[in-house]
């Protein structure tokens, strides 16, 4: 929250992207978020990932749900399409959405609760589709617009503000999308933008569903001693186990040659990305390694960050159900809408 | 002081405790060299405080409806706002603001104590200098004599400068608050030997004589028609006299300072239809201020560039001509401009006005005296002092070195005035008092200041202008209009207010991330602190390629140990970075500097009785 908007002067050596857009081009409206609130870090960092694609503002989908992520789809790109749904029901219409425009690049913004309590089955089924999105979880542990309470993702043992401890078990959404299929995870921290930049490229390059969920510490009711979702102690216990660098298609990639932890996954675009773990039995292309490791980490107390799966080989929910190339706008309307007659001919094979 | 980076180690943490750091923060009172505190006098004209704005002005510059006219605006082309987009806030006109909208001052100006302290100062000349020096011991109980060899005071600032960039009645009123504290003034008694001075018993002598002789230019034809030959300031005191009250119709002036260009317009008032003002190079060597510049040339002054004097073509006694080298400039290999004559020509003209400078004279400074001179003339003087060799005597203003402008005149007065107490009271003057500061938040509550931090994208306002016929038409009528109250409030909103300070709390920190978010100029950056400082700065949100400008660094952070820096370069001061900080490690706070000032030895209670 602040009491002005942020002046439109701007850094003269400001560069431009392959588009000619400075990067105060992909930002939005002012924030209303509390001061320090790790949401507005990872709005900064959306901002810088899209800049640097030169993703083409017009050509994007902003979509969300309830709660403070979820307001912040009006503080980015504010040239781009825009959907602030109901509370949790953001997986499906952006599946609607995707459905219909297969072109746009749709980022979805949620958060714990909007995802892992009311949303949890939308979110499970828009993994299960791989639709073709990226959905950014910003990860608090408390439901911050009620004033504090835990959320499905509070650890056991962290404490609220006012020292009650949480005695749940969490819903990781890491563990969670593993098990259901997903072929993009990848966990992050707000207050590390040289590791979520990147992810956050990878993640809108992917062909599927890429799920990113960044620990984003509510400074007004879970910074304090005893959260495990404060900017301290996230700092403290975060491993990053895979470190991700995003390469351009336009770039030569050239592979050090010793070192042999680095895979490179080819992406659809032709972009890729280039893996490097720091754990030596980790292969972040192999689906139950990753799990086995996330939950070693979970178990040693640690919060294993980086892009820790993907599947170079991702099919999206077009791919399956074998819809047409183009956007359905662009389809003559002949094809579209083939007429009655095509309708009774259709309903005839059913008879 | 040349900023200079260690080019081998880290950077240590900033000391924001030493005032220097936020001083130069403030570029525009930095770059004045009498540190005039222009944020916080424009603030107050912004609130509509044009006499506390004038009193703020006047404690620095002394000469504020002068300066609002005639200054050379150092802090102009200093200002952040001339980084941001083209043009630095109108500092200078917002300053005649103040002093026109001002109320009756003379109940807030200090006195002289009724009973004073023995000490007799000397001041030669009553122009800038002399009058801050003045200015400055008055008030503490000096008894001051000004030697004048007109007989009226202000020295160039009143026969040089014409009254259609600046009016008598600035001049009388502010010339007036000093002389009216009790200075005796000794009009029309041009000091003819040091000597004899030093023998009257003063315990001090100043010397403000100003530069007061003009360059001549000993070319074939010089001395064929004198009486069309003229030199800049002595033809201008001479217009002010009103010994001279017309001109030929065609003149051409030799020089691109600002004498030439006052001659140049003054000409065009004294009936000349074709003035020409000739330099010897292009447009972008030229001495003269770029507004000067654009004012002659707005009165149909036509600027000749890249012409070289060669001779004064004279026909029966008298001038018909001037002959110019026509020269083309070239980069030689060592980088320095050469020249070749291209051509040579003749520009027809009836009267020639020389401007090309203008040189110090002591002809009246026994060389026995004491005060030593150098090789070329100039007495030997102490750059911070103002001490010459003999002790008792102090030089200031265009005496000191050769011409500057009043700015820096005022600037000299003060530093004397501070040595001649010191002096005076026993000290040695090296045992000058140092500079001091408050800092004061400006936080009013959550996410209000204190002061209004908003950005005004507006464009720097256009100075109105009287118009050419009524100008021509009257040599006293001031070309100047100053700007309307729709301008002012504007103008006032365009300053970025640097003084309020961006000051930073590394142990509160939590490396959030907000400020570097919201900084609209990418001025921050949380980084490790393992590089010297020139790989640092290319290693910022932005780099930071403005070396003039500091870059602030923190000590390390509390989480992650890295450090938080700041590059000072385009920081707007618009305090998002304050109102985005969850745990108010940074704060907006206002900067004030204690200027050192004459009178802070007798303040400690040392003061010696006669």
């Amino acid at each position: 929250m602040t009491s002005i908007a942020k002046p439109p002067v701007r850094h003269p050596s400001l560069r431009t992207n392959a588009l000619g857009l400075t990067i105060r081009d992909y930002e939005g409206g002012m924030s209303t978020l509390c001061a320090g609130c790790g949401h507005d870090s990872v709005t900064a960092a959306l901002v810088q990932a899209a800049w640097e694609l030169a993703l083409p503002p017009h050509r994007a989908a902003k979509m969300s749900g309830i709660g403070c992520s979820s307001k912040t789809t009006a503080y980015f790109m504010k040239q781009s399409h825009g959907f602030n749904s109901v509370h949790g029901r953001m997986p499906s219409v952006t599946t609607g959405a995707a459905a219909a425009n297969r072109e746009l690049t749709y980022i979805g913004i949620s958060g714990d609760g909007d995802s892992l309590s009311i949303g949890l089955g939308q979110m499970a089924h828009a993994i299960r589709r791989n639709v073709n999105m990226l959905y950014v979880i910003d990860n608090n542990g408390v439901y911050g617009l009620t004033k504090g309470q835990f959320s499905a993702s509070a650890d056991i043992g962290s404490k609220s503000k006012r020292g009650e401890p949480n005695e749940q078990p969490p819903i990781d959404p890491v563990l969670m999308a593993l098990a259901i299929g997903a072929t993009f995870v990848a966990r992050s921290f707000s207050g590390d933008k040289k590791q979520l930049v990147p992810i956050l490229k990878a993640g809108l390059s992917h062909h599927g569903l890429a799920l990113i969920d960044v620990i984003s510490p509510c400074v007004t009711f879970n910074d304090h001693d005893g959260s495990t979702k404060s900017y301290r102690y996230t700092r403290e216990h975060d491993l990053e186990v895979v470190q991700a660098d995003y390469v351009p298609i336009v770039a030569e990639i050239t592979l050090p040659d010793s070192e042999s932890e680095v895979r490179t996954v080819q992406m659809h675009d032709g972009s890729a990305i280039r893996l490097r773990t720091t754990a030596p039995d980790y292969d972040p292309t192999d689906r139950a390694s990753a799990v086995a490791h996330i939950r070693a980490c979970q178990v040693r107390g640690e919060i294993a960050t980086g892009l820790l799966f993907v599947d170079g080989e991702s099919h999206d929910m077009h791919d399956r159900l074998k819809t047409p190339e183009s956007a359905l706008v662009d389809l003559p309307f002949s094809q579209l809408c083939p007429g009655a007659k095509a309708l009774d001919s259709l309903m005839n094979r059913y008879r | 002081m040349p900023w200079e980076p260690d080019t081998t180690r880290p950077m240590e943490p900033t000391d924001v405790s030493d005032p220097r750091y936020y001083h130069k923060v403030v570029d525009c009172q930095w770059a004045c060299p009498a540190h005039t505190n222009v944020p916080a006098y424009i603030r107050l004209i912004a609130q509509g405080r044009y006499t506390e704005s004038y009193l703020l002005n006047r404690q620095s510059n002394v000469f504020p409806g002068v300066l609002g006219r005639t200054c050379d605006r150092p802090c102009e082309p200093a200002c952040r706002r001339g980084r941001l987009e083209d043009k630095p806030v109108a500092i200078c006109r917002l300053k005649r603001v103040a002093a026109d909208l001002r109320s009756d001052i003379t109940q807030f100006l200090p006195t002289a104590p009724e009973v004073k302290n023995g000490k007799r100062i000397a001041l030669v000349g009553a122009g800038p200098a002399s009058l801050t020096v003045a200015n400055d011991l008055l008030p503490l109980g000096y008894e001051v004599t000004i030697f004048e060899k007109n007989h009226e005071p202000g020295g160039l600032m009143r026969i040089n400068i014409p009254s259609f960039r600046l009016p008598a009645s600035v001049l009388d009123d502010e010339c007036g608050y000093i002389i009216n504290m009790g200075a005796e003034m000794r009009y029309g008694t041009p000091v003819t030997s040091l000597r004899s001075l030093l023998d009257e018993g003063f315990d001090a002598v100043f010397i403000g004589s100003g530069a007061p002789k003009g360059k001549d230019l000993e070319i074939p034809g010089r001395h064929d028609a004198p009486a069309q030959v003229h030199i800049g300031i002595e033809w201008l005191a001479n217009v002010h006299f009103k010994h001279i009250e017309r001109i030929e119709p065609r003149v051409v002036i030799i020089g691109v300072g600002n004498t030439a260009m006052d001659c140049c317009r003054t000409a065009k008032r004294l009936g000349a239809t074709e003035v020409k003002v000739v330099a010897r190079r292009g447009r972008a060597h030229f001495k003269a201020s770029p507004w000067e510049l654009e004012d002659a040339e707005e009165e149909q002054v036509e600027i000749v560039e890249n012409h070289a004097p060669k001779r004064i073509v004279v026909e029966n006694g008298t001038i018909v001509g001037m002959e110019f080298d026509v020269l083309e400039w070239r980069e030689d290999a060592s980088g320095r401009q050469k020249s070749t004559v291209v051509k040579i020509t003749v520009i027809p003209c009836d009267a020639i006005i020389l401007a090309i400078g203008q040189e110090n004279a002591f002809p009246w400074i026994e060389r026995d005296s004491g005060v030593e001179f150098d090789a070329d003339g100039m007495p030997i003087v102490d750059r911070t002092t103002h001490q010459s060799t003999n002790p008792k005597v102090f030089f200031g203003g265009d005496a000191a070195w050769g011409p500057q402008n009043i700015i820096w005149a005022v600037a000299h007065g003060h530093q004397a005035a501070i040595s001649i107490d010191l002096a005076c009271q026993g000290r040695a003057v090296t045992d000058r008092p140092p500079p001091g500061m408050t800092l004061v938040s400006v936080k009013n509550g959550l996410h209000s200041w204190s002061y209004d931090n908003d950005f005004d994208p507006s464009a720097r306002q256009v100075m109105r202008h009287e118009e050419l016929a009524k100008r021509f038409r009257d040599l006293d009528c001031e070309v100047e209009l100053g700007f309307t109250p729709e301008q002012v409030a504007t103008e006032v909103s365009r300053c970025l207010n640097c003084d309020i300070q961006t000051h930073f709390t590394a142990p509160k920190c939590i490396e959030c991330d907000a400020c570097i978010d919201i900084c609209p100029t990418n001025c921050l950056t949380i980084t490790t602190n393992h590089s010297p400082e020139h790989d640092l700065r290319q290693r910022l949100s932005a780099p930071a390629i403005n070396l003039t400008q500091e870059i602030y660094l923190s000590e390390a952070l509390p989480q992650t140990h890295r450090v938080m820096v700041k590059d000072e370069d385009v920081c707007l001061h618009c305090g998002l970075c304050a109102e985005r900080c969850p745990t108010a490690a940074w704060d907006m706070r206002l900067f004030d500097l204690i200027k050192p000032a004459a009178g802070a030895a007798s303040e400690h209670g040392e003061l010696v009785q006669a």
